[in-house]
């Protein structure tokens, strides 16, 4: 029962809505086809080798993995309590003064351009980390392996806390959104059976809004894979594996900042894309995941007929 | 509701009607690389005026700026453009023949003049220096440091400022308990290719275990992106030693360390011991002038030094583009040598000059 604009306006958002397939398909040609020598010249070895040595035209990609996993799940660690915390007080708790405060104010963190949170990592974060942060941490828990080693202040750890903090504006306005927009009803049904205000939040508020509460972490984690300036100033840019958090490593988006204006040779070209190409992989690979998880959780989907 | 969607679709097509007006607007007062363009006292009308489009190296950027600048204000017809992305981008971008010129400091490969396809004329435009920075509190007078020294300590052979090794030519260093911590370019450069070069040809432990490139796989410490990066950690990191060019040790007022030659001299870093080092070399540079003078002889030659060069096509399509690009090396070789050391560049020495014109004369000629 479409006609005239109706029909003009389903074409174009059709458009719209396939485009992104479209750029998705084009994104990755691009990256498989700039990637295809390295590829064709190491095969696995590319996945599997931990040697990244221009010189010799050698180019392993594990240890650039493993710095961009870490450095993304220890800003996680660090930034999905603190914003759970924050949207759960902005939402259930706060007066309504108090929320329009502080709101804006957290969101106005992703206003802040990130070569700047690269500079305060650098002259205050890094000197702080180095001269009291890291040393009581080894102190308190250096019984473990992940927390030995020299305190330089630079270094996976730092890029942990800097992505935390870029990523926390993102999982705090979704996730306070996603619990806003819980029916009172909800609420209220849980505290009519009694339930005190923590089990009414974690019943009827939590519980309800978890699939779009999963949905802010993977946005975050998505941001947290990607960031480069910030990460490239502070991770101490090493392609290393190392158990201690306190090391330099090197992720993917910064390895291809630092090197891919000066790359002329063909195979260190191609390996620049390969791992361009894996970032993309990596970032669709958790998309999927999030997909799958918020499916078990919300087993029946209700769709908009 | 018809009003509401009327009203909406007048909205729509009024932004439709103004978008280019918001965007002529925005466009008008572009940054461009050059800020005299606009302001520059032409003579000749707007479509008389060449537009040189440059790319390349960043490190010579301050002082190519500098003088775009004069030049355009004394010579009127040519506006430059210059983008400063990088020597391998510089070599790119003239590989793919969408610049008039190009800059870079490691001179083109033989493998990478083939790939492009054309004659490219390496012209060397100034010096600079690579030195090595360092942060270690309360030790006065400057550090004197070898090669051999500098590669031990980059490939992880010496760790602690009061190693013997150092001692032994810093007395003051006998106290200092600290680490060292060394700071390497993370980004692909050219200063890194200069500093990697200079300690393979010392040391052949280097040059087995990492070699030389704008990119190599460092056997110990942090890496900062970008001179700006490394100077950042050094000045914070007590015990750090990094390497930068001149420019950047002087202007954040970092300790930097005299370096010994191959005749046993202890140098300090000035444009004079690099233009030294420059006329040092003179009877090796090729007639090609892609050659690395780190290492140099010469008593007063500081040993890290190094060219930076403009990639030119010596027969270009476009004479009147190559002309005026003709008239402004002939300038910045002449005139302009004059404002490199205020920016701490090294002028190239009078008998190199001479070679460079007399080489650009050739094709010029005919």
């Amino acid at each position: 029962m479409f006609r005239g604009t109706d029909r003009l306006f389903i074409r174009l958002i059709g458009c719209a809505a396939l485009s992104a397939i479209g750029v998705q398909l084009a994104m990755a040609l691009f990256l498989g086809h700039g990637a295809f020598p390295i590829l064709a010249h190491a095969g696995w070895g590319f996945l599997t080798d931990s040697v990244w040595n221009p010189v010799l035209d050698h180019f392993g990609a594990l240890p650039i993995l493993y710095g961009t996993v870490l450095s993304a799940l220890l800003a996680l660690c660090l930034a999905a309590p603190l914003g759970f915390g924050i949207a759960i007080f902005l939402a259930e708790l706060a007066p309504r003064w108090l929320r329009a405060v502080v709101g804006p104010l957290v969101e106005l963190l992703a206003a802040i351009p990130s070569v700047i949170y690269g500079l305060w990592g650098i002259f205050v974060l890094i000197p702080w980390l180095r001269d009291s942060g890291e040393p009581h941490l080894i102190r308190a828990l250096g019984f473990l392996p992940l927390f030995r080693g020299p305190a330089y202040g630079i270094g996976l750890f730092a890029a942990g806390v800097i992505l935390a903090i870029m990523i926390l504006p993102i999982i705090t306005a979704l996730s306070r959104d996603v619990l806003l927009a819980v029916p009172n009803t909800q609420r209220e049904a849980a505290l009519a059976l009694g339930a005190t205000r923590w089990e009414m939040i974690r019943i009827a508020v939590l519980r309800y809004g978890r699939s779009g509460l999963l949905g802010a972490v993977f946005l975050g984690l998505g941001r947290a894979l990607g960031e480069t300036m910030a990460v490239t100033m502070v991770i101490g840019n090493r392609p290393d594996i190392t158990a201690s958090l306190f090391a330099p490593a090197q992720t993917m988006a910064s390895l291809l900042a630092n090197e891919f204006a000066e790359a002329t040779g063909e195979l260190h070209r191609s390996a620049l894309f390969a791992v361009g190409l894996l970032l993309f992989v990596v970032t669709l690979g958790i998309n999927a995941l999030a997909r799958v998880m918020v499916h078990r959780l919300v087993p029946q989907r209700r769709s908009v007929a | 509701m018809h009003a509401h969607i009327r009203r909406v679709r007048a909205a729509a097509l009024l932004l439709c009607g103004l978008w280019p007006l918001l965007a002529c607007q925005r466009s008008g007062p572009a940054p461009t690389a050059s800020p005299t363009t606009a302001s520059t006292p032409s003579t000749t009308t707007p479509t008389g005026t060449l537009r040189l489009t440059g790319a390349g190296a960043t490190f010579p950027y301050p002082l190519y700026a500098k003088w775009f600048y004069e030049y355009q204000r004394t010579h009127a017809g040519a506006q430059f453009n210059y983008q400063s992305i990088g020597s391998g981008g510089g070599i790119q971008q003239m590989t793919a023949k969408t610049v008039d010129f190009g800059a870079s400091d490691a001179p083109m490969s033989d493998e990478q003049l083939a790939k492009s396809g054309r004659t490219i004329l390496h012209i060397p435009t100034v010096l600079g220096a690579v030195v090595a920075v360092y942060h270690v509190p309360n030790t006065p007078g400057r550090l004197q440091l070898t090669g051999a020294l500098l590669s031990e300590i980059y490939l992880g052979h010496i760790t602690q400022w009061n190693d013997p090794a150092l001692t032994a030519l810093n007395p003051q260093l006998a106290g200092v308990t600290a680490a060292i911590m060394p700071v390497y370019r993370s980004d692909g450069s050219g200063t890194t290719h200069i500093f990697t070069e200079y300690l393979a040809k010392v040391s052949p432990a280097w040059q087995t275990n990492v070699g030389a490139g704008k990119a190599v796989q460092w056997p110990v410490g942090i890496g900062g992106k970008g001179n700006e990066g490394v100077t950042g950690l050094v000045k914070q990191t007590p015990g750090a030693l990094g390497y930068v060019e001149l420019t950047y040790a002087k202007e954040n007022q970092l300790a930097y360390a005299a370096v010994q030659n191959r005749l046993g001299q202890f140098v300090e870093p000035t444009t004079d011991s690099v233009t030294a080092a420059a006329a040092a070399s003179l009877g090796a540079i090729p007639a090609d002038f892609r050659c690395s003078i780190t290492d140099a002889d010469g008593t007063t030659a500081y040993p890290i030094s190094a060219f930076t060069y403009l990639l030119i096509d010596p027969t270009p399509a476009d004479a009147a583009k190559a002309k005026a690009l003709e008239g402004f090396i002939r300038w910045a070789l002449g005139p302009g040598q004059e404002l490199a050391p205020a920016l701490h560049y090294a002028p190239l020495p009078n008998a190199l000059r001479e070679r460079v014109l007399a080489t650009l004369g050739q094709y010029t000629a005919r």
